[in-house]
């Protein structure tokens, strides 16, 4: 049973507000600030990695385990990419193919949301269409290129047929797993508070499931990219400009072993890249804002 | 039926979830005058959540009807603080879905924070505040949709004693300063004396409001010394009828 004082009454609003006060400081978690030197850590640590797997690929060289025309140097693949980018290629197909995918992933983004939104609140919907869409992202979307090939010929129309198959259901499935993780608390707040329609969807829904969506997004973004790169390899033509699929088929048809390699790292490298510049730090304010972060 | 700004008139509401399924609520009529403070107290399975769900409109009763002047608002155990927004944006959100226009909404925010004595935490987000700071903040969000009753679903359980204590303090405080309705629904007799005007002690499965207490006390009566031993006095007899209540339901 609760002791007697708790019924005395404070002497006044004033005394209220400075125990609360006092109370508060006690009870907030101090936050803690992240030291630079972790910040640069984190930047730099995956050169680390890179610093020793071209270590190790050198000793192979070294060691003259296998031909050139097997496992080219280090300096061949940088030779390679460096005429690349004097026949001014490697930068256009490098600058296409991020556009492509960029655009591509927009496109399935506005495809998408709509989709997970109705799916994901909707569960009638859910049990109808659910299945199709897991079914989808299951399949590697490279299996389209044949058809799209037939359906559109070797146009944009075939690359973003792939790209799309590739993301739209990926990001579906992150939104409504992402919907599925909404504490009921939340959503009942939003009621009381007269959240309907497309405001409750708005200021609600997307942004409580924001996290599960955004794991979406970043899958979208990795199977669009590499939807893209099968796409560019089977459609080659002159019609669509360079890409670095293009590239790397071309390194194929020539039978130069280094520009395979040199297309195959422009091809990680865009990945790490945005990865890196668009979805950590997103992730991380995301986890920050709403203090998941471990 | 017009009714006056923040009453509440209950008319014989019986709830039963299917036609077959138990009666959770039996003919409770209820009637709360503007700017009252009522609290409904009874032991787990007396309905009390459920009908305070169905004052907010989450919930359609069987039979019965609830007649009030607007749609109340409704504060629960958790303070559901949106964890995405500061608690400035929490209390914005809920302006915005009220209707206020985008201007008026930042002054009124950092008034109503002013108002629980959080006007310094407008950049905090939720995760940043003690558990008494976000209740605080759901108050503030709650009278921030501009309802005249406030539906309070055993807002302090699961907050320490000492937080508890002042959040009693500060809702009496709001109470007076706003003139809002409110009803509070909660496990604690003590809570429940001290709080409210009117107390009724509700009956478990089916659930009705078997008893009535009326506190009446004013303002100035509450802060006399000899306050506190009526109050032990009352809560010790509500304790008792309640404790009877659950006796009854003994195997």
């Amino acid at each position: 049973m609760p002791s007697e004082t708790e019924f005395q009454s404070s002497s006044g609003v004033t005394d209220l507000k400075r125990l609360e006060s006092g109370l508060d400081a006690l009870e907030t978690p101090r936050s803690e600030k992240r030291s630079i030197g972790a910040f640069l850590f984190t930047l730099v640590s995956p050169l680390i990695a890179i610093a020793a797997i071209l270590i190790i690929w050198q000793i192979i060289i070294w060691l003259q385990w296998q031909p050139n025309y097997i496992i080219p140097a280090p300096s061949e693949v940088w030779t390679a990419l460096g005429e690349q980018a004097k026949a001014d290629i490697l930068w256009q197909a490098t600058f296409n193919s991020i556009q492509r995918a960029a655009k591509g992933f927009v496109l399935a983004l506005i495809i998408a949301t709509p989709i997970g939104v109705a799916l994901g609140l909707n569960k009638p919907l859910r049990s109808i269409f659910g299945p199709i869409l897991t079914g989808l992202q299951q399949l590697p979307s490279v299996a389209w290129v044949p058809a799209a090939i037939i359906w559109f010929g070797l146009s944009d129309a075939t690359i973003y047929t792939v790209v799309l198959l590739g993301a739209v259901p990926s990001i579906a499935n992150g939104l409504i797993a992402g919907i599925d993780q909404i504490p009921s608390i939340i959503l009942r707040a939003g009621q009381v508070m007269g959240a309907k329609g497309f405001a409750r969807v708005r200021h609600i829904v997307l942004p409580a499931a924001w996290p599960g969506y955004l794991a979406g997004l970043e899958q979208g973004w990795a199977f669009a990219w590499r939807s893209l790169m099968a796409a560019e390899l089977i459609a080659v033509s002159p019609a669509l400009g360079p890409g670095l699929g293009q590239m790397l088929d071309n390194g194929r048809s020539l039978g130069n072993m280094a520009l395979i390699i040199g297309s195959i790292f422009m091809i990680l490298a865009v990945g790490v890249l945005v990865e890196r510049v668009v979805f950590a730090p997103l992730r991380r304010r995301t986890l920050t804002n709403r203090g998941l972060l471990r | 039926m017009t009714i006056a700004q923040g009453a509440v008139e209950l008319t014989n509401i019986v709830k039963r979830f299917s036609v077959d399924s138990p009666i959770i609520l039996e003919n409770v009529s209820l009637s709360v005058k503007p700017g009252e403070f009522v609290s409904l107290v009874g032991a787990s399975g007396c309905g009390k959540s459920t009908l305070l769900n169905i004052i907010a409109g989450l919930e359609t009763t069987t039979t019965g009807s609830v007649v009030l002047d607007g749609p109340p608002t409704l504060m629960f155990q958790e303070p559901a603080l949106m964890p995405w927004l500061t608690a400035g944006k929490n209390i914005e959100l809920a302006l915005e879905l009220s209707g206020v226009p985008r201007k008026a909404r930042k002054p009124r925010a950092q008034e109503l924070l002013e108002l629980v004595h959080l006007e310094r935490s407008y950049k905090q987000r939720p995760h940043e505040l003690s558990g008494g700071m976000r209740q605080r903040v759901a108050i503030a969000r709650a009278l921030a949709q501009g309802r005249s009753v406030l539906l309070m679903d055993e807002p302090f359980a699961a907050l320490d004693a000492i937080t508890r204590d002042f959040l009693h303090e500060e809702i009496t405080r709001i109470w007076k300063e706003t003139g809002i309705t409110i009803i509070f629904v909660t496990h604690n007799v003590r809570e429940a004396v001290r709080l409210s005007q009117r107390v009724l002690l509700m009956s478990s499965r089916p659930g009705r409001i078997i008893r009535e207490w009326d506190i009446g006390a004013e303002e100035p009566w509450r802060t006399d010394s000899t306050y506190s031993s009526y109050v032990s006095e009352l809560a010790n007899e509500i304790t008792n009828n309640l404790r009877e209540e659950i006796v009854r339901h003994a195997v």
